[in-house]
């Protein structure tokens, strides 16, 4: 069987996989990474997004070889050692924008990436749009929207509050 | 630390461990030589099933074992059971279909287990699922609720001729039709309530253990209610007793009603472990879960309502044909009937109310209870009528709802169908959602849509549910075959903290945090030392689950039940150490304190005394400080309000836009109001997905069509508003706390408010009535239909 190497959360791994092996096969089975999760089959619900490179990507969608020599970060990369939570997960908490969980990891990772990508500011209507691609069933998305405007300026080093209430 | 106690929006423990990745969900776990399993599945809707032929399956790398309904029916495996027995206007019982864990003999629709195949790994077993060979002999399909009654309809079930599973009525049928007859006016709907698909975000899953040794079987899954699931399977299924079965359910990512019910994948991990002696493991794939979780609705109703001449309700007269699919799941009978049609009194005195039901069999996915169960179809089908009469007789729609609501001094109140309301003030919600939603505004705003093109609607809706779900003895006369209590056991730790068990599970309510608070509140502790355990059978006395708003209201009672006996307890001990008269000890904040002193013990030296009891009333009492409470609510509890929902429709496209919601519900207590907000903007987001946007569509030979998140519309985060949530509540005068519930009544106040707004839209166009989804397809239709009328005018 190929072998893969690749970073993730800063460590080195090297793993044999079979060619159809998806990445996020790799993290959750050979890795033993669980907080990345699979919600779907048709690459729909973003449960799975984890960022290679710094750039958020459906897990689900990427094979194992692929990403041979890259670095990927998932959920459990985020906060520091000592425990201190990421500005997005922080501001997820607060605003109450998770219930079951389930969503949850592949929700933060690609609200991190909506806000770096968008220095300029983010609007209600951009955040909403940016969450296309994740799918929620618990929380109507009222609250995660909160979160995300809150995280903007947090990790923009900004007092300005972005859009949303 | 602040306030931690009841009323605080105390931000929730559980968050850390899932927003790091450390939740466990069930597919999150693995066993030590854990086998993998797939399950094979008709792609047929109706057939007989000719042969499986698994040898080049069994041929394959890593293959272990096929399975099929004949290995099980010779081991002796039952069917599933159904939980809940109804009866027909005749008194006979209702059809009950055997429900084989595996197909014998035929398929009855796309989904349908038929073997099961363990191998190694997930992909052998998938590899190896695709080189079964079945032979089937297609049947004609029968889809529909109006196509299962036809004549010559094809039959599912040799049990149920002609498809009828019951015919079923409720309610003073004779004192309905005179009302009628002598009616100022008549106003009648039909609608239809669409087919829904729960969607929870995590996907069922299963792991079935077996312990050689001990004899001991363990079942992870994805449950709503370890307890119930351990006694259906055990009891009826498999035939093992309790106490060698243990069922865990962890974190669970969400499930809305289709987590009740026990799957067949759950009985056959947990056989097929014990028959190869190895953990067995089955997780579903989305387009699986399509075609194997019990879907929700499926309605067509006629609704009547005879009227006096100044609007009074006089009599409602309600016919509904309801899908039960190919089998009836766990609770599926009870939906359409007792969560249904004893709620067409609604918030309003109509005095006289029959209404009867006819439950059928189709070849489509088995009906349960999916958010709200029951109650949203009674609330759609009366706001909506209720709409269609303020138009018709030219009243106005919120005096029409003003005139006929039950006034608050009326409660408690008996309806004419079988319910006895505790508590409510319909006009309390009303006037506070028409406040925030800014209704004496809206002409202006409407005027200004229509300067630039647009159509702006608005609806109301005025609902009330049953939920608290159920008194034992009531849900039993009603044909439930299990009760309906809940179980805490709360056990004082040694050093005074505080471990609470309950029966009830969590999965997305955040119960980890509310009954922390509840506790912490009401035993004076700190909220950082009471922990709660849910979801294991192993550690939990005993469990009904969570569904049907019931958490707080019933397991929520229970905790404070065991609390009573603990403070009662821990006032004779502390009576002992403090050597004053038990009826001299008073309990606040943590302190048992003699009354008028400055005296006291803390519940930690108390619980100290009780597991070291050196000083202790050893001929009076046992040592320790645990107690359990089993509680069966009185009544259900009855939790209402206003939904006020506003569009803007873009007549060139179709397409709806909400662009404002309004929900002021009574939820009586609130322990913990951002969960309490955070639940009803969950629920409205689905009955949003249910009024605009969710179907699940059957073609006419018997496929899901919507049977992907790429054909299935699931609300994302572009199609919803912001959606403000308001309380305005009354207790529930049965409940120790006061509770009513809050799970569901977004999803049963929304889904009227917002197709009324949409109708209101469409005004102009001569529109009395649309069928959910209101997809941008049919609202065009409309425009289109109706512009050469305008243009005339």
């Amino acid at each position: 069987m190929p072998q893969v190497s690749l970073t993730v959360n800063g460590k080195r791994h090297s793993v044999e996989v079979e060619g159809r092996t998806l990445l996020v096969e790799l993290l959750r089975e050979k890795i033993g990474l669980t907080g990345t999760h699979v919600g779907c089959d048709t690459s729909q619900c973003g449960a799975c997004v984890v960022q290679i490179d710094d750039k958020s990507v459906k897990s689900c969608t990427v094979l194992a070889l692929q990403v041979d020599g890259a670095s990927i970060t998932t959920i459990e990369g985020l906060a520091a050692a000592d425990g201190t939570l990421h500005p997005m997960q922080e501001m997820f908490r607060e605003h109450h924008a998770l219930q079951c969980g389930f969503c949850t990891p592949g929700m933060v990772m690609n609200a991190i990436d909506l806000v770096k990508t968008n220095p300029d500011g983010l609007t209600e209507e951009q955040i909403r749009h940016g969450l296309e691609g994740n799918l929620c069933r618990c929380t109507g998305y009222h609250n995660i929207v909160k979160a995300i405007a809150a995280a903007w300026p947090l990790m923009h080093g900004k007092k300005v509050p972005a859009a949303a209430e | 630390m602040g306030f931690e106690g009841i009323g605080a929006s105390v931000r929730r423990r559980e968050d850390l461990r899932f927003l790091n990745g450390k939740g466990r969900y069930t597919d999150d776990l693995n066993r030590p030589g854990q086998l993998h399993a797939i399950v094979k599945r008709s792609d047929r809707p109706h057939a007989r099933l000719v042969g499986i032929d698994a040898a080049a399956a069994l041929a394959m790398d890593g293959v272990v074992a096929v399975y099929t309904g004949a290995d099980l029916a010779a081991d002796g495996v039952g069917g599933l059971p159904c939980g809940w027995q109804l009866h027909n206007k005749d008194g006979s019982p209702m059809a009950e279909p055997a429900h084989p864990v595996l197909a014998i003999g035929k398929v009855r629709h796309v989904g349908d287990p038929v073997a099961l195949v363990v191998a190694g790994t997930r992909q052998q077993a998938r590899d190896a699922a695709e080189a079964l060979v079945i032979s089937y002999a297609d049947l004609p399909p029968v889809v529909g609720v109006r196509d299962a009654i036809v004549a010559g309809a094809a039959s599912l079930h040799d049990e149920a001729p002609g498809n009828v599973c019951y015919d079923w009525q409720i309610g003073d049928k004779a004192g309905v039709d005179a009302a009628f007859a002598g009616a100022h006016r008549v106003v009648s709907l039909d609608l239809t309530n669409n087919r829904l698909v729960p969607n929870a975000m995590e996907p069922r899953a299963a792991i079935g253990d077996f312990d050689p040794f001990t004899g001991d079987h363990t079942l992870y899954t994805t449950s709503q209610n370890p307890h119930v699931i351990r006694l259906l399977m055990g009891a009826f299924v498999l035939h093992i007793p309790e106490h060698r079965l243990r069922v865990v359910a962890p974190d669970v990512g969400g499930g809305f009603g289709s987590k009740i019910y026990h799957y067949a994948e759950e009985a056959l991990v947990t056989w097929a472990a014990g028959k190869l002696g190895r953990p067995v493991k089955w997780t579903s794939d989305r387009a699986e879960a399509f075609i194997s979780d019990a879907h929700g609705r499926d309605h067509d109703s006629t609704a009547e309502m005879a009227l006096d001449a100044q609007g009074n309700f006089l009599a409602l007269r309600v016919r509904t044909l309801c899908n039960m699919g190919a089998y009836l799941s766990t609770f599926a009978p009870a939906v359409p009937t007792y969560l249904y049609a004893t709620l067409l009194a609604g918030v309003y005195r109509t005095p006289l109310i029959h209404a009867e039901v006819k439950a059928v069999f189709t070849n489509t996915v088995p009906v349960d209870a999916y958010r709200g169960a029951g109650r949203p179809e009674a609330s759609y089908l009366l706001e909506r009528l209720v709409d269609v009469i303020a138009r018709e007789t030219g009243m106005d729609r919120v005096a029409l709802r003003r005139r006929n609501f039950i006034p608050s001094d009326a409660y408690p109140y008996q309806t004419p169908v079988a319910l006895q309301y505790d508590s409510g003030n319909h006009v309390m919600t009303l006037d506070a959602a028409l406040a925030a939603a800014d209704f004496d505004g809206f002409a202006a705003r409407r005027a200004a849509a229509k300067a630039a093109g647009r159509l702006r609607g608005m609806g109301i809706s005025t609902y009330l549910e049953a939920c608290g779900i159920a008194p034992s003895a009531v849900v039993g006369s009603l044909g439930a075959r299990a009760g309906l209590f809940e179980v805490a056991n709360v056990r004082v730790n040694p050093t005074g903290s505080v471990t609470v068990f309950t029966g009830t599970h969590s999965h997305g309510q955040g119960h980890e945090t509310t009954f922390a608070q509840l506790v912490a509140d009401q035993l004076g502790v700190a909220f950082d030392q009471v922990d709660i355990v849910h979801g294991d059978t192993a550690r939990i006395p005993f469990g009904m689950g969570t569904y049907g708003s019931r958490s707080l209201a019933v397991g929520g009672s229970a905790m404070v039940k065991a609390m009573d006996k603990i403070i009662l307890k821990g006032s004779k001990i502390a009576a002992h150490l403090l050597e004053a008269d038990v009826a001299d000890i008073e309990f606040s904040q943590g302190q048992f304190r003699v009354k008028g002193t400055d005296r006291a013990k803390a519940l930690a030296e108390v619980s100290l005394a009780a597991y070291v009891p050196h000083n202790y009333p050893l001929d009076e009492l046992e040592p320790g400080l645990e107690e359990t409470a089993f509680y069966d609510p009185k009544n259900f509890t009855f939790p209402g309000g206003c939904h006020v929902c506003e569009v803007e429709l873009d007549p060139e496209t179709g397409v709806v836009r909400v662009v404002n919601f309004v929900a002021v519900d009574d939820v009586g207590r609130v322990v913990n109001p951002m969960i309490v907000e955070g639940q009803v903007q969950g629920g409205v987001a689905q009955g949003i997905g249910q009024a605009l946007l969710e179907a699940a569509c059957y073609d006419a030979g018997g496929q899901l069509v919507s049977g992907s998140f790429m054909d299935y519309t699931m609300p994302r985060a572009d199609c919803l508003p912001n959606i403000t949530v308001g309380t305005e509540s009354t207790m529930c005068t049965h409940n120790p706390l006061g509770a009513k519930g809050c799970g569901e009544v977004g999803a049963i106040g929304s889904p009227p408010a917002v197709v009324n707004a949409v109708i209101d839209a469409l005004s102009d166009y001569g529109v009395r009535h649309m069928d959910m989804p209101l997809t941008p397809e049919k609202i065009w239709g409309i425009i289109q239909a109706g512009r050469p009328a305008l243009a005339a005018e």
